[in-house]
């Protein structure tokens, strides 16, 4: 028995010091070297500031102004945004695209709130699409679009969301809509090797491509 | 659909050919023979066995063995309660994080030592980089490898041939052979291929950045690569951030998502085969995999069908959950688009039958029949390929429970692999097979039955009763995945400033963890120890085979009855009501 308490002593440090401090610096060591850029967080800088990461999702809205020009609060002093239409947008989120504090939506599938929860995204996605794609009804809007994601930074959407967005985007933008669907197929993350996982458009990297090819003023 | 069917069964044909290469490699590493790794870690391996001064050819019998490994539990419990409880003056704390609280700790703790990883705790906003690769990810090798050495002394219980005998190897050097030859190794090369798929290391302090429509954020950075692989490989599942593997750092591609879900089955499924070779009939171990994998295969396939077809408050709102052109449909709710409904549900399927519990998609907002699956995972208490180490001698439990029955029913005196089974036995095996569900319920009537349970329930109706039983079910199983509305921890800011736990769940968890891991793990081991001392008969014609698809048909029937009978009345209060209405609550 006391000699199990010394060799767990010593267990204790010999493993620590070999699996929780060389180990961690090993596999640092080896990402510095070979993948630089993407064991730091695959960043994208503008201008020489940074704007985010080609992995996380950003949030495209904007705040909502009254008359006079100022940012129109709800009751909580919290300011209310509604989607920025030049850009395209990703999935709802529940953490408001964080991230540093993720967590779950958590909305279940029989919750009287998740039922409201979809109403109000289907009802949103169709006020702001309707007026670039005529005719859309419920039964197009594509479940991404109305669903939350589970990381709450997903950077993709669907190609079906995307197309729909895309009447938008070419309007606001004046660009053709043939173009815009270029923009999007070159920023659709395929299947790996076509066989393992679904095809998404990464929201991040095709925005940013837009916004050099046709800024707006 | 078909794409997914595709993706599943190319997922099963990879991780069926690497068993037998795995599997193989183990058992000589479990042998004590030289491996291709000894010339390069040899004197490493030496080295270990110097500084802990132990003499590694010294056997112990299965008291010794057994208070080796609970000693050198208790003092890395010890050891890692000191460290997030003083994380305020650790290095490698760039964001500045107090420490945690007692009663989250030590849920925490008692979470990591049990392989359980159930947290209650964000770890992108509570752990310093220290607390998580110093402190977390170590117990993340050190609970696997305790867990592997346990069947690795049970299996040579079952093979020794010399009457008397009492040895069932030496702990340490079980404890370093894993860790050196196997989790270390995989781990190296999971990390790299991990990294080049856009999974973090990285020291930095957490990044500002402006975005695109000009707001301000930061981006959590931290050593994830080297802690993700292990909490896949080591089947733990405690993620470096919150959200686990649905964040893009932890898992940013439909290949690294390939990657870690291999990981995930790849030694749980591969002791079968090590199995085989060390009772010297693979026939054995493949019969064991072949109940495993067609137990997993239904789950898969129910909650891919279940997922596919959308939730009620979907159909209830009017959103098309139908496949349409650009996008698969199903139920996407706290799923991310690019794993879809066939890579999340089969990590629903992954992480519930093995005791990982990562999770890359919520539970929460699974479908009832889908959420189904896991609640039945569970049901199984980690015998569908299990826990690393855990999963095999769970299941050896049932092996030997489905012998005595099968002998029972057929007149003939119950033995297994020429050893005896006698009262001793089945008395330790019947204590093995029912603690572990029993802590799970006694623990769920606790919590629902009392006022204390109530301040973690996040929904209401059936599926506030689903958050709770799924807690402590994961938590006796240690799984340690989440309906994650269930909290044991109050954070209004980063950071744990201001924070408390909720001491009665973080309390109840964290025994009922420790409880359902130690007692099995001891029961296991006298199990070993009573039939290492018996003299190997010969088969002969009174024999039951145990390698025959009968056998196989029986073992899967015991297993489920068990399973079922013990829990079905109490998952018909929750996700079977769920699933079978389409009402909302």
């Amino acid at each position: 028995m006391r000699r199990d308490l010394t060799t767990s002593i010593l267990a204790v440090v010999v493993f620590t010091v070999l699996l929780g401090v060389l180990y961690p610096f090993a596999v640092w060591g080896i990402g510095q070297v070979a993948f630089p850029g993407k064991a730091d967080g695959s960043q994208i800088h503008m201008d020489g500031r940074l704007v985010g990461s080609s992995l996380i999702g950003q949030d495209f809205s904007r705040p909502v102004l009254d008359r006079s020009g100022k940012p129109k609060q709800d009751e909580d002093g919290n300011p209310i945004i509604e989607p920025d239409p030049q850009w395209f947008q990703g999935r709802p989120s529940a953490t408001g695209y964080s991230p540093s504090a993720t967590y779950f939506a958590n909305h279940g599938p029989n919750q009287a709130s998740t039922v409201a929860f979809y109403k109000d995204n289907l009802a949103g996605y169709l006020a702001l699409e309707r007026p670039y794609a005529r005719g859309l009804t419920k039964a197009q809007v594509p479940v991404d679009a109305v669903t939350a994601s589970a990381s709450g930074v997903d950077p993709h959407i669907s190609k079906a969301n995307a197309l729909i967005q895309a009447h938008r985007i070419a309007a606001v933008r004046r660009l053709p809509v043939g173009r815009v669907h270029q923009l999007i197929d070159d920023h659709t993350d395929g299947r790996f090797a076509g066989l393992l996982g679904e095809p998404g458009v990464n929201v991040v990297e095709l925005n940013i491509a837009l916004d050099k090819e046709a800024p707006v003023t | 659909m078909t794409q997914g069917w595709l993706q599943i069964a190319f997922f099963c044909a990879v991780l069926v050919a690497c068993v037998p290469l795995l599997g193989g490699y183990m058992a000589r590493v479990f042998r004590n023979e030289t491996v291709f790794l000894t010339r390069a870690l040899g004197s490493v391996e030496r080295g270990i066995y110097r500084l802990l001064r132990v003499d590694v050819t010294r056997e112990q019998d299965w008291k010794a063995y057994g208070t080796s490994l609970i000693t050198v539990s208790l003092l890395f419990w010890l050891a890692l309660y000191v460290i997030l409880r003083t994380q305020t003056i650790h290095p490698l704390n760039p964001e500045g994080f107090h420490s945690g609280t007692w009663d989250v700790s030590f849920n925490t703790v008692s979470s990591f030592l049990t392989n359980t990883n159930w947290q209650y705790y964000g770890g992108e906003t509570t752990m310093s980089y220290f607390s998580q690769m110093a402190g977390l990810a170590v117990q993340n090798f050190v609970s696997a490898a305790v867990g592997i050495v346990v069947v690795v002394a049970l299996i040579r219980g079952i093979v020794a041939r010399r009457e008397g005998n009492s040895g069932l190897g030496n702990f340490w050097q079980d404890l370093t052979r894993t860790v050196l030859y196997v989790l270390l190794p995989i781990s190296v090369i999971g990390a790299v291929l991990l990294m080049s798929q856009g999974v973090i290391q990285s020291f930095s302090h957490s990044l500002p950045f402006s975005s695109l429509n000009g707001t301000s954020g930061s981006l959590a950075m931290g050593p994830v690569a080297s802690q993700e692989v292990i909490k896949e490989l080591g089947t733990n599942g405690g993620g470096f951030f919150n959200v686990n593997s649905a964040f893009p750092f932890e898992n940013p591609t439909t290949l690294s998502n390939f990657v870690e879900l291999f990981l995930i089955l790849l030694i749980p499924a591969s002791l079968t085969y090590t199995f085989g070779r060390m009772v010297g009939s693979r026939r054995q171990g493949w019969a064991i995999f072949g109940v495993m994998s067609a137990l997993f295969v239904a789950g898969v396939v129910v909650v891919y069908l279940a997922e596919q077809h959308g939730t009620p408050a979907q159909h209830l709102a009017g959103v098309n959950t139908h496949h349409v052109a650009g996008s698969t449909g199903g139920n996407m709710e706290g799923k991310d688009q690019r794993f879809g409904i066939a890579n999340s549900g089969l990590w629903a399927a992954v992480t519930t039958v093995t005791s990982c519990g990562a999770v890359n998609a919520a539970f929460e907002s699974l479908t009832g029949i889908g959420g189904l699956v896991p609640f039945a995972n569970l049901s199984a208490s980690e015998t569908i390929f299990g826990g690393v180490g855990t999963g095999l001698y769970s299941m050896l439990l049932f092996v030997i429970l489905a012998v005595f029955i099968g002998g029972l029913m057929v007149g003939r005196t119950p033995e297994y692999l020429g050893k005896k089974i006698e009262a001793r036995e089945i008395k330790l095996v019947s204590i093995g097979v029912l603690f572990t569900p029993i802590a799970a319920l006694i623990a769920t009537a606790l919590a629902t039955g009392t006022k204390y349970g109530g301040p973690s329930v996040y929904a209401s109706g059936p599926q506030g009763f689903s958050e709770s039983i799924y807690a402590y079910m994961s938590q006796a199983n240690n799984n340690g995945s989440a309906f994650a509305g269930y909290t044991g921890y109050y954070q209004p800011n980063p950071g744990n400033l201001g924070a408390h736990g909720i001491s009665f769940a973080d309390l109840l968890g964290g025994l009922t963890m420790m409880g359902a891991r130690y007692v099995p793990i001891l029961v296991v081991l006298a199990v070993a120890g009573s039939l290492v001392r018996k003299k190997a008969a010969p088969a002969g014609l009174g024999t039951m085979r145990t390698d025959t698809p009968t056998f196989a048909v029986l073992l899967g029937g015991v297993v489920v009855l068990v399973g079922a009978l013990t829990f079905f009345p109490a998952l018909l209060l929750g996700p079977i009501v769920q699933g079978l209405t389409n009402q909302v609550f």
